[in-house]
């Protein structure tokens, strides 16, 4: 299997492109939260109350125009509209990157860790816009788009692999179900995470964080966002185990990364349940998501790079 | 006696509170850990004999505390029997609910439906009725009660989602299945290694002392395996330029069942990735290396090959250490014979590269076998009682002065050496070997099954919302009629929103229609 040397070149040149966009983005973003005024959000919801309630969870401003349309936008508003505009514009690139490395390598591009922390960020990236048309969140933006730069810098630099096919061990289609789904999931699952740190910022009542939105805005976000990841973390988890069942002769056998995928399930299923538990709510759910984010990330880095199993497809040198 | 009671009681509910649960999920959690920082013997045990000895008694106390054997230790067990027995507890009432719940009806409107989460209010020229009935069309689907108040009010009561509590239990059942199968599939299974030589090796299923190594479960006694046996004719590795390999395959026949008493063999090739499936046990591709050749030419012309595999040592360009030892031929006494024994030990390189003298490999194809063998002549210890590896020598002999070593040379494929007692031996290269698994599981279609079901149930019980939507449709003195409705999720508000504000939108809609 010859690799396509100038679409694996085209590749790692949008990878990089999407890399800076991601950034500026997210420069945007948080000069759109320097410069915005803490109590808009309050305005629009007060709005959004006075007529048939619509449950605090739609952009009041966007759906029924009428209500706060302002003759002018503010500066803050041009600021999100712009960063909005550049991130979707990094997640173009991003999927040309990840197309070019697959067309270059004739096989899934998530064959090692380079490429799956792209699907990952890409996952993300493209949760955190969905939902932020559904939340009045915008403006925090920049808390998923740093991380997800970092992340990029560090597979576009520490974990980068050159475009090559992979070991008979990762032959198959499973490679295409399983790495993609736990990718994916992972990526999502990174929004929740996100957003339960800035709960905890918020619900610390510190006046620091006063312009960030509503406690309750946030746990919702995250809440919606790990039901829709963790039913497809589970499926990703039970992929492998078929996978494994074919590859390595049992579906199970406590390999590092099985291990700590299996705790961050269990972390995840104590989030979904302590949130339909009396005094658990709120905070002690908010840092038990954030826990299970941290172990992703531990699981992402740690096991890979540092302890060996048979996951060890890094294909770091 | 009713000490006890209240005791087990109490301790009954304990357990299967909410809050105990959540702890035991963590410390399931948290007990998993050690598993994937520390090594386990289940998947290395040399690695946790290296690591007890690099940590004296640090590594000996955590022995001690079952850490090297984590997920059979007597506290990760105690979290997870704890952790489903709660489960129990909590499924039984849950379940004995639901039951009930089948045939429950919504419950009355509220007085004050604008104390509702979700709550909207038009008023309309339409009567009562009307309005009802029109609600009672927009609900189909819904479970609906309808009712009417001292006041003329009348009202509809409708709730739906039910589903959610259904893929709730199922999902938790499943789990609990999964456990239970899971369970059975460690007493039940077995799992065997074997390394066979590629040009026509064959292994048969027939019994435990064909294993390398055999890891039964515990309820297995090594007797009554599923009967087959494969052939090996022939083994292919692909690699790419920088040594990464490509592919494998190795080339089998196998029989099994009717076949054995016929003597038919079936051709399969057998890949990673892609097991044989016969007899109800799955048998794999695991690895290959290579089995050096060698031909010894004693001093009296008889002539010996030796085909003993080595292993590995780099896994990258497969050069490999290993000991292929040989019985010098027609010597009738014991004694004798135990002295003039041989070895041939030392380093194989499938692709040869020398550094000087140093023999490493390039490639971890065989395109230049050489060896670098170090030959020892004397009494092995293979008759000494004591177990040997087949890879090595006995080191304790050479310290002990009975094995020596008499030459030392590196040899091409084709080369040859002397010894000083005129014994002659040539590489004549190598041939390759497989080592193959074989894995038993009676259980594990069961433990499928469940999995399915977790997710079944797992997006049914977090994609349904379990909601309520009250409408009272109250007539006023003017002759209009004021329909307030009111909404109220049951489990968690999120997502309710937009489907209650189309809902109320529809429901007050009909307003302009009499």
């Amino acid at each position: 299997m010859p690799v396509n040397a100038t679409l694996a070149t085209y590749s790692d040149w949008t990878y990089g492109a999407a890399v800076a966009i991601y950034f500026f983005a997210a420069v945007l973003y948080l000069c759109e939260a320097a410069f915005a005024r803490p109590e808009k959000a309050k305005e629009r919801e007060l709005v959004a109350a006075g007529g048939i309630q619509l449950g605090g969870t739609d952009a009041a401003g966007t759906w029924t125009p009428g209500l706060v349309v302002k003759p002018e936008l503010s500066r803050a508003e041009r600021l999100g509209r712009m960063g909005v505009a550049l991130t979707v514009l990094g997640v173009v690139v991003q999927v040309a990157s990840l197309v070019l490395r697959g067309l270059a390598t004739e096989r899934a591009p998530w064959g090692n860790m380079y490429e799956y922390g792209s699907l990952l960020t890409l996952a993300g990236v493209v949760t955190w816009l969905v939902l932020s048309r559904t939340f009045p969140v915008r403006r925090l933006g920049g808390f998923v788009l740093v991380p997800v730069v970092i992340l990029m810098f560090l597979g576009g630099t520490v974990l980068y692999a050159d475009a090559a096919p992979v070991q008979p061990a990762l032959q198959s289609y499973w490679l295409v179900v399983h790495v993609s789904v736990i990718s994916v999931s992972t990526g999502i699952l990174l929004v929740p995470g996100v957003a339960s740190v800035l709960y905890l910022l918020k619900s610390s009542g510190h006046a620091r964080f006063r312009k960030f939105p509503d406690a309750e805005v946030l746990d919702r976000l995250a809440y919606r966002s790990t039901v829709f990841a963790f039913p497809l973390f589970t499926i990703g988890i039970i992929c492998g185990a078929i996978w494994a069942e074919a590859a390595w002769g049992r579906f199970w056998g406590w390999d590092p990364k099985e291990t700590v995928a299996f705790v961050s399930w269990v972390v995840y299923a104590a989030y979904l349940h302590a949130r339909a538990t009396a005094g658990w709510r709120g905070r002690p759910a908010a840092w038990i998501n954030s826990l299970g984010f941290a172990l992703t990330v531990f699981n992402l880095f740690f096991i890979n790079l540092v302890t060996t199993g048979l996951h060890s497809y890094a294909g770091v040198g | 006696m009713s000490v006890l009671l209240a005791f087990l009681r109490n301790t009954w509910r304990g357990l299967t509170a909410m809050r105990t649960a959540l702890t035991l999920l963590f410390l399931l959690a948290l007990g998993a850990m050690p598993g994937a920082l520390l090594p386990q013997r289940s998947l290395n045990a040399l690695k946790v004999d290296e690591y007890i000895a690099n940590n004296g008694w640090w590594g000996r106390f955590l022995d001690d505390l079952q850490f090297f054997d984590v997920y059979a230790s007597v506290w990760f067990s105690a979290v997870y029997v704890l952790l489903f027995v709660s489960l129990v507890g909590c499924l039984l009432p849950r379940t004995w609910d639901y039951f009930k719940q089948m045939r429950a009806k919504p419950v009355l409107t509220p007085r004050n439906l604008a104390r509702m989460p979700h709550h909207a209010t038009a008023d309309t020229t339409a009567g009562p009725q009307a309005v009802i009935e029109h609600a009672e069309r927009r609900l189909k689907g819904w479970r609906l009660v309808t009712g009417e108040e001292r006041n003329g009010a009348r009202t509809v009561s409708a709730e739906r989602g039910f589903l959610r509590e259904t893929g709730n239990l199922v999902f938790h059942f499943s789990l609990l299945g999964l456990l239970i199968a899971f369970a059975l599939g460690k007493m039940f299974g077995y799992e065997g290694q074997v390394i066979v030589q590629a040009n026509g090796g064959q292994f048969c299923n027939s019994g435990v002392y064909n294993y390398d190594t055999f890891r039964p479960g515990l309820r297995v006694d090594g007797t009554r395996l599923n009967q087959f046996c494969v052939k090996i004719d022939d083994f292919n590795a692909t690699f790419l330029h920088n040594g990464q390999a490509e592919s494998f395959r190795a080339d089998i026949q196998y029989q099994s069942g009717a076949d054995l008493e016929t003597g038919s063999w079936r051709p399969y090739p057998l890949e990673v990735n892609s097991p044989l499936r016969t007899a109800g046990d799955r048998l794999y591709l695991l690895g290959h290396g290579y089995t050096p050749l060698f031909t010894v030419t004693f001093p009296n012309g008889e002539i010996r090959t030796g085909t003993t595999q080595w292993r590995p040592v780099n896994q990258v360009t497969l050069a490999s250490e290993g000991a292929t030892k040989f019985d010098p031929p027609d010597v009738p006494d014991a004694e004798q014979r135990r002295k003039s024994q041989l070895a041939i030990t030392g380093l194989l390189a499938p692709t040869a590269v020398f550094r000087g003298e140093l023999l490493d490999s390039a490639f971890p194809a065989a395109n230049d076998p050489a060896v670098a063998i170090d030959v020892y002549r004397g009494d092995l210890g293979t008759d000494s009682g004591r177990g040997q590896s087949i890879f090595s020598i006995d080191q304790k002999m050479v310290q002990d002065g009975k094995l020596a070593k008499v030459a030392r040379q590196n040899l091409k494929q084709g080369e040859q050496l002397t010894l000083d007692d005129g014994t002659v031996i040539r590489f004549d290269g190598v041939r390759d070997w497989v080592s193959l698994q074989v894995s038993h599981d009676p259980t594990q279609m069961w433990v499928l099954v469940f999995s399915v079901l977790v997710i079944l149930g797992l997006g049914v019980s977090l994609s349904i919302k379990r909601r309520r939507v009250w409408v009272r449709a109250t007539p006023q003195e003017d002759g209009r009629t004021v329909v307030e409705v009111g909404g109220l999720a049951r489990t968690d508000q999120a997502g309710y929103g937009e489907e209650f504000t189309a809902l109320s939108r529809d429901l007050l809609a009909h307003k302009e229609e009499s």
